[in-house]
Formats: structure tokens, sequence, C-alpha cells
């Protein structure tokens, strides 16, 4: 599934939250969406997702516009995770998978619970509560129902802010894996730099609601003339406006 | 509206309940204080009135289906909030479901909601009071979808609020069922009421419903057209309702709140 996004803006309250952003993602690709808190990641990604009226702008997917597309048809095909969305506590793990197992209509539902539960690692506890886990745990449960319906479209919003080192690097290998297994288009919206080096094809710059830069990591590390991606970040993070 | 979508989300609130214990306990304890309370108050209203003096239990009787109205719309609400408290909320709006879908599924488990409180204390108010609902007989499943119909409105309407104005709508979801209670009609009749508050009372459904339970267990009569009245006023409160649901779900699509709810 391809995506492009066309001069999609979104103001609140008078501001600019993404200001005429323009990228594409070809299908199979994974693109990381990086930039400082606040510069509208979270808010591209909602809009993708249809959960926020894009002020102007298209979001086209599969060349499919959203705006006059069943959205039911295009979310089916699409998940999203993101360690601010949790599922209900009070359901065990199995319950949980199984009611979005069940929404987005996924065939032979308990063989995807297990299949998922033997990947993820949840079988010690899949008949826990969710709200009893440990935050690792919690985590692959995110991933599993993330990946329920076998998505073509996975949206990632900072999965590893708040994890610790070692669980960070539990998800990172994990999606890692995972898309090199499936035919998944990927957009990861991060502000760890080794995250987004290791995991994506592409790099897009965010800086307050604009893209300043977009490439490979290699390309925009030559272009600013700096070591690494993280370098590069701070320097155009800390430029005082000069692009947006 | 496709079945097995509805279906699957009454099952995360079916999970939800039969998972705990105390929450059954929370849902038929309520209820059931309710109806030692009413059945005093309305024996010593018995023994010491006579308006009263000719049927048991109409205070009774009006105490428990005010209070199905007042479990079916909390329960409305308590199960949305329920997705805001859990951060379960973004989950739901990026799953292939429809608004109607989802309307669907908390108006069917707001009903078994409030029956599983209503049905154990209004069993319990017969050997204890002497007092049974279901005297009034078949009429009682109309009034009672009357009410059903409207608590589930009423729903609606905080929930609209909830996505309209954030989690901080909260108390309004209470405040608005007491706002309603005076000019309900609930336990005294609508004569009662100052001539302009009668006027807006009778715009309500639950004037009509309150006062031909009235009717019928103290004249013994069914006046079917009052009847027909409150449902039929209930279904255009629900449809207004519906209307704004769907105002305040696009308006948070405009301010952003799908997403982060509850931060
Ligand atoms: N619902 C909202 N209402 C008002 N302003 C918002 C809302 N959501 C985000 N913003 C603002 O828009 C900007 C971008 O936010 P966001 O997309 O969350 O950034 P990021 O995910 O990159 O940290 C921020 O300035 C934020 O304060
Ligand atoms: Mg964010």
């Amino acid at each position: 599934m391809s995506i492009q996004i066309k001069n999609l803006s979104k103001k609140f309250n008078q501001v600019y939250a993404v200001n005429n952003i323009n990228f594409s993602i070809s299908t199979n690709k994974t693109v990381g969406l990086l930039g400082p808190n606040g510069c509208g990641k979270t808010t591209s990604i909602g809009m993708m997702l249809g959960l926020i009226k894009p002020t102007s702008g298209d979001i086209i997917i599969q060349n499919k516009n959203i705006n006059t597309f069943e959205r039911n048809e295009l979310l089916s095909i699409m998940n999203f995770a993101s360690p601010y969305v949790e599922l209900p506590k009070k359901l065990s793990v199995k319950q949980n998978l199984e009611i979005y197992g069940r929404l987005y209509g996924v065939k032979n539902l308990s063989l995807r619970v297990n299949e998922l539960a033997e990947d993820l690692n949840l079988k010690d506890f899949l008949n826990k509560k969710t709200g009893e886990l440990s935050s690792g745990q919690k985590n692959r449960v995110s991933l599993a129902k993330s990946l329920i319906n076998k998505p073509e479209i996975l949206l990632l919003d900072e999965p590893t802010a708040s994890l610790d080192p070692d669980i960070g690097d539990y998800v990172r290998t994990y999606v890692q894996s995972y898309k090199s297994k499936n035919k998944i288009t990927i957009l990861l919206a991060s502000h760890n730099m080794a995250e987004v080096e290791r995991l994506c094809d592409s790099v897009i710059m965010m800086k307050k609601g604009k893209i300043i830069d977009q490439g490979t990591s290699k390309e925009i590390i030559s272009r600013h003339g700096r070591a690494n991606l993280e370098e590069t970040f701070l320097k155009i993070v800390r430029s005082k406006d000069e692009m947006a | 509206m496709r079945w097995h979508k509805i279906y699957a989300l009454c099952l995360r609130h079916i999970y939800l309940i039969s998972n705990s214990l105390p929450r059954i306990i929370d849902l038929i304890y309520w209820p059931t204080v309710q109806i030692f309370l009413w059945g005093f108050i309305s024996k010593f209203f018995t023994l010491n009135s006579e308006y009263y003096s000719n049927t048991v239990g109409i205070i009774l009787t009006a105490a428990i289906l005010y209070d199905f109205l007042f479990r079916v719309s909390i329960s409305y609400n308590i199960m949305f909030l329920e997705e805001i408290w859990s951060r379960n909320f973004t989950n739901l709006f990026i799953a292939p479901i429809k608004l109607s879908e989802m309307i669907a599924s908390l108006t069917i488990t707001a009903v078994f909601r409030s029956l599983i409180g209503l049905i154990p204390a209004a069993l319990l108010a017969i050997p204890l009071f002497g007092v049974s609902v279901f005297k009034i007989g078949l009429p009682l499943l109309a009034l009672l979808l009357s009410l059903y119909i409207f608590g589930v409105t009423l729903g609606l309407l905080v929930t609209s609020g909830l996505l309209r104005f954030g989690p901080s709508f909260e108390n309004i979801a209470w405040a608005s069922l007491f706002f309603l209670a005076p000019l309900g009609c609930i336990y005294y009749p609508v004569e009662i009421l100052p001539l302009s508050l009668q006027i807006i009372a009778k715009g309500l459904p639950l004037v009509h419903v309150f006062e031909e339970m009235r009717n019928i267990l103290l004249n013994g009569t069914v006046n079917y057209i009052e009847v027909f009245i409150s449902i039929l006023i209930s279904i255009a409160y629900f449809i207004f309702g519906v209307i704004i649901f769907y105002v305040a779900y696009s308006g948070a699509r405009i301010r952003g709140t799908l997403i982060n709810m509850g931060e």
C-alpha cells in the first residue's frame, strides 16, 4: 500500500500544527517521521487515521483519497500503536485480542491470536488482566493488537518512548523482523535517532509543522555535513528557523 | 450496520462485567437501596394519605421505573467513560466500525446492564413490600420502552458532551438527570407544577409515562394514546440525540480530541 500526502495542513485555534506537508511512501517501505516534541508528528498520523480532519490537503492511500473513500475499508487494512493508547485494563489479554480481532473481521481468529502469542511471547499471560501486566508485557500486547489484522499500513507513534532500553530494543528488533517477513508499509514517528536509522528506509524531518528535509539517513547526514543522524537532528532543531 | 461488529463491541462490556464480581454487585446494590428507601416511604404514605390509600406502591413503582431510566443513561455514559479512562478510546475510533454500530452496541448493552440491577430489585419489592411493578401488566413493557429510549437519549447527549468538551464534562452527566427529575412528575401529578412548567414538562416523555403509570394503578384503565405519545416523544428526542452525537464527532475530528483524549 502506498501513501501520498499532498499539501496537508492542520490548524488548531489559528495555529498551524501541520503546515503544508508533502511526502509519499512507497509500498512496503518503512519511513521515519522525525522531529522534536510538538512538531506535528501525532497530528499527521491522526489525520491519516481519519481521527483528525485536515484543514486542507489530501491523503491518498493506494490511489484512494481518504476523504471520498469509504472510511471503514481503509481502516480495516491499517493499524496503529502508541504508548499513549492502551487496551482495557480489566479484560484479559486474550479477551482484548479477541475483541479487536472481531472488530477487524479477522478470519481464523484463534489461529491468529496463537500466532501472535507465540511470536511476541504472550503465552504465559494470555489469561491475565491486561492492567496487571508489566510495561514490557503491555507493550507487546499493544503490538499484537496493532498487528491483529495483518495491516498493510502500520502507523507507530513513538512506540518506544517511555520504555526502558531493554524493552525498547525488543520492540525494534521485533518490528525489524516482522517487516522482513511481511508485506507492510510503516510510518514510524519518533525522536529516537538510533531507532529511525535502524528501522527506516528513509526519513522525513519535521520542525514546527513543516518538513525541512527528507531522504535516506545517509543523504540527510551528508547534506548537513554531520557525523550521524543525531547530530544532524540537533543542528536542524537548534538552527533558529533558518529553514522553517 | 453489521451485527457481528456490534456484537464484538458488546462483548467488550460483557467481559468487563463478567470479569468482576464487585461490578455486578455494584449494579445490583444501588437499585436495591432505592427499593428499601422508597419502599418505606411508600408504606408510610399508604398508611397516611388518602390519595394513595387505595393503591399500595405507586411511589415504589415510580421509584423503580425512574431508577430504570437513571440506570440506562448512567450505563450508557459509564461505558463510554470507561473507554476514555482505560485509554482505549483511540483504538475504537480507528477500528473499521461505524458510528451507528458504536451507538447500537452502547444502546443494547445499556439495557442489559440496567436490567441486571433492576430485575432483582423489582422482584425483591414483591415479598418485602407487597408491591409488584408487574401489576401494570403488558403496558409496563411499553412504558419501560419509552423510558429506555429516553434514557439512551440522555446517555447519547452526555456522551456527545464528552466527545465535544472532554472528560471534564463528566459532572454534567450526573447533573442532567437530577435536573430533569422535578419536571418528570415522577412522584406527583403534573398539576402540582406551575402552569408554565407544566407546558415544558409535557414536552418530556417522562410526564406521560408516570402519569400513565398512576392512571393504570389508580383507575385500572390503560390510555394507550398516552403510552403511544410518550414513546413517540422519546423517539423524537432519540433522533435528536443521534444527530447531536454525529455533530459532536465531527467537531471532535476538527479539534483533534479523538487522539490523546484523557491526557
Ligand atoms: N487537539 C489539539 N488542540 C490544540 N492544539 C493541538 C492539538 N493537538 C496538537 N496540538 C498542537 O499542535 C502541535 C503539534 O502537536 P503534535 O502533532 O502532538 O506534535 P508531536 O506529536 O510531534 O509531538 C503542538 O504545538 C500541539 O500543542
Ligand atoms: Mg506526538
